[in-house]
């Protein structure tokens, strides 16, 4: 028994973090610890820095851009990144997108887009979500109907993240509803943004922030060419989507990072003349965050190393990560906003902004922001259903 | 980084685990309980032939050189098997300190003896409006010529009424919580002067109030050095609370798999209760509780053999301590609650298990005390 990265993996580790601090550019790391939205630009520049390393892509086949990297050394990169705070990587061509047409795209699906997800010349956004159909994915009703060379797709899809910013989008669609099951008859297509027909209209959530979208289909033409893997095989694609789950769910360096920072801050707090990091009651919240962080970084690594010597994949168990994981987020989000106290309320200046606390008032949309982590990506409840399922053969 | 047992301590976990399932089923552990010792005496012969007995002890006395990890495994059965032997108060507590700050002579006298199974031992420790200060401790010792005297009451001393002999903590110097002025004693149980008022526990297990009434003792009794035993305390109350968070993890098995169970074969409204989504979430909720706590348990173990700076184990161990008694208690709580009624009955292994689980929240020190513990030990 052995709780400790091998020579080898902390000299990966020592790499990768020395690369980051060398490479993320000030303003970057800037926006990221204070909580600023970040620009389609921001998102691109650091992709495009990581894809100029030829770090962007890492569990992608080497043929096409991938590092080779083993599972241990893809997770301690994703994690010194999130501990680092770089921007994310949007996920929707690179870990998404990507990992289907390598698995059921054609050469020429591959030829024409991996490389340029691999640039970042192209953003991507995912059609899944429906008003509809939300944990109930495979009741979609997005339609796709053959006429000649193009499907003519009517529709809507919701919660599509980042919408705004994309080039293209992936979809489920029905192409045929007179289907036996609800799972057959669903395809997948991926559409230029720019075709006539589409629109698209901002959801701004309670924090003010515009990162999701309602994506509303009117007769748009989408070339057959399109297709990934056959007609009325889409949900086989999304499923292998699900299992490809990747092993950094748990987000434990990012969260390190805020609780590094909540201690520091909490410890600059004053409270009945003493740091707020003092006060016992509110000392005990931040420590059993703090102990749980602990033990879901050994769960996960536990996860990790049962992967590589067996191969197989993580199943449920990232479910497990996915609902620790972001209960800490929630948790530390909810820390932040609590050490601030009244200064919580200040949200937007009505005039300039001059001498106006942008990082503190941050904190109270922030923690708006995050409830979002435990019903997105399969809520915290489908995790439940799934570990019941899959797990427990319940 | 590797979370495989060896294939020694597989080796092990799994003759224990046999012997557990085999001889010492939930039947056979009823008649142990009930029986007037409380615990069995061929047990401890056949843990001594297993080499359970000298995991934690250098070669030099006979043991196996290993540490917490090695235990672990086998912690995790006895833990299963709601064991009820007096491992933890020999091998984890009372002989560790023999072991660690021993002379050379006491380690020769008293060691093998354990490590053969000829010799049971316990740590009176705890006293009155102690809790969980590990320097409380106002019994006293005082030198006449060439011997010493000890004077006091220890409160739950655990696996007493079985042991053959007591270390007893005493102060030499100071008052009731200074660090400073614990000194170490060896005791005969049979001693002249030690009274004993023994009892079981909530969790089947034997233990004692002692009296220390003018006990004399000879000047080689004393184990380490005169006034400075506390860090050595400290040491291996950390010790006995890792393995005490892997026998901890054993016990949440039992409890979750037996809930399990009985949400697959319980049946109500013509289907089985493990149909009922409100139940499936609250057993992963367990699941996942249990899995959190064995990785704590791991690091745990790992830290009390493996750090060197005390402040840092100290710490971690009470990081761990923290989330076993949270989870702990939040799987032995839902485990009744899935079983209904029958949960509440004696006649379950699971109400067993609940009773153990319980008493594992409070022992060494509930979460309240290490989270303090944790916190006041931070250095960022």
């Amino acid at each position: 028994m052995d709780l400790n990265y091998s020579p080898e993996e902390l000299a990966f580790r020592d790499e990768v973090r020395a690369w980051l601090n060398a490479n993320l550019p000030d303003d970057l790391r800037r926006k990221v610890a204070e909580y600023q939205e970040l620009t389609r630009e921001d998102l691109l520049a650091w992709h495009r820095i990581l894809a100029k390393k030829g770090w962007v892509a890492p569990a992608w086949p080497k043929e096409w851009g991938g590092t080779g990297w083993n599972v241990v050394e893809r997770y301690i990169f994703e994690e010194e990144c999130g501990y680092a705070g770089t921007p994310p990587l949007i996920p929707f061509g690179l870990s998404m997108c990507a990992p289907v047409l390598l698995r059921f795209g054609s050469e020429a699906q591959k030829k024409r887009f991996l490389p340029r997800i691999y640039n970042g010349d192209d953003f991507w956004c995912q059609g899944y979500s429906e008003p509809g159909s939300g944990s109930d994915l495979a009741s979609l009703k997005t339609k796709a109907v053959r006429q000649g060379d193009h499907y003519v797709v009517n529709g809507q899809k919701t919660w599509t993240t980042l919408a705004h910013y994309a080039d293209w989008i992936f979809c489920l669609v029905r192409t045929d509803s007179g289907a036996a099951k609800r799972q057959e008859g669903i395809s997948f297509l991926l559409f230029d943004m720019k075709t006539p027909g589409i629109t698209v209209r901002p959801l701004i959530l309670m924090d003010g922030g515009h990162e999701v979208n309602e994506v509303f289909f009117d007769d748009v033409k989408v070339p057959v060419e399109n297709l990934v893997f056959e007609e009325g095989k889409g949900w086989t694609v999304a499923k292998y989507l699900l299992g490809h789950e990747r092993m950094g769910t748990g987000r434990i360096g990012g969260s390190k990072r805020e609780l590094a920072k909540l201690k520091e801050f909490a410890a600059e707090q004053m409270q009945n003349g003493r740091p707020l990091i003092e006060d016992l009651r509110f000392r005990d919240k931040l420590s059993r965050v703090e102990i749980e962080l602990a033990a879901l970084e050994i769960t996960n690594l536990r996860f990790l190393d049962r992967m590589r010597r067996t191969g197989q994949p993580p199943g449920a168990d990232v479910s497990m990560l996915k609902i620790k994981g972001t209960e800490i987020q929630q948790a530390l989000s909810e820390l932040m906003m609590q050490a601030v106290g009244p200064l919580a309320q200040p949200f937007k200046p009505a005039n300039g902004g001059d001498g106006f606390d942008f990082f503190t008032a941050s904190l109270a949309p922030r923690y708006c922001n995050m409830r979002k982590t435990t019903i997105y990506a399969g809520s915290n409840e489908i995790q439940r259903n799934i570990i019941s399922k899959m797990t427990l053969g319940l | 980084m590797n979370f495989d047992y060896s294939e020694e301590q597989q080796l092990l976990a799994d003759s224990i685990r046999r012997f557990v399932a085999k001889d010492y089923d939930f039947e056979a552990r009823k008649k142990i309980v009930a029986s007037r010792q409380g615990a069995s005496e061929e047990v401890w012969k056949t843990f001594a032939e297993m080499g359970l007995l000298g995991i934690p002890f250098a070669p030099e006395q006979g043991g196996f050189g290993g540490g917490a990890t090695d235990l672990m495994s086998a912690m995790e059965a006895i833990g299963e098997g709601l064991v009820v032997e007096p491992f933890l108060a020999t091998v984890g507590l009372a002989a560790q300190l023999v072991a660690r700050g021993g002379s050379e002579a006491q380690k020769k006298a008293i060691l093998p003896a354990v490590i053969e199974g000829r010799l049971k031992m316990a740590f009176a420790h705890t006293e009155n409006g102690a809790r969980y200060d590990l320097a409380h401790v106002s019994a006293s010792a005082k030198k006449a010529g060439s011997v010493w005297l000890l004077d006091g009451e220890k409160r739950v001393v655990l696996g007493a009424p079985l042991a053959d002999k007591l270390v007893v903590s005493a102060r030499t110097s100071g008052r009731a919580a200074e660090p400073q002025g614990i000194s170490l004693f060896l005791v005969d149980r049979a001693a002249a002067g030690v009274g004993l008022r023994p009892y079981a526990t909530l969790d089947e297990m034997r233990a004692a109030d002692v009296t220390l009434k003018g006990v004399e003792v000879g000047a080689d009794a004393l184990v380490g050095r005169e006034g400075g035993a506390l860090a050595l305390i400290e040491e291996v109350v950390d010790f006995a609370t890792a393995l005490v968070c892997a026998e901890a993890i054993g016990a949440m098995k039992q409890a979750n798999d037996a809930t399990l169970e009985y949400l697959k074969t319980r049946k109500q409204f013509g289907v089985p209760i493990g149909t009922f989504q409100a139940l499936q979430h609250r057993m992963v909720d367990m699941v996942i509780a249990a899995e959190q706590a064995r990785s704590m348990a791991y690091l745990a173990c790992a830290k009390v053999d493996g750090e060197k700076d005390a402040r840092e184990r100290a710490r971690l161990v009470s990081a761990a301590k923290v989330k076993i008694a949270d989870a702990c208690r939040h799987v032995s709580q839902e485990s009744i609650q899935l079983h209904g009624g029958m949960g509440m009955t004696e006649e379950l292994k699971v109400s067993h298990t609940f009773r153990r689980l319980t008493m594992i929240t409070q022992q060494f020190g509930d979460a309240e005390h290490h989270l303090t513990r944790f916190a006041a030990l931070d250095r960022s």
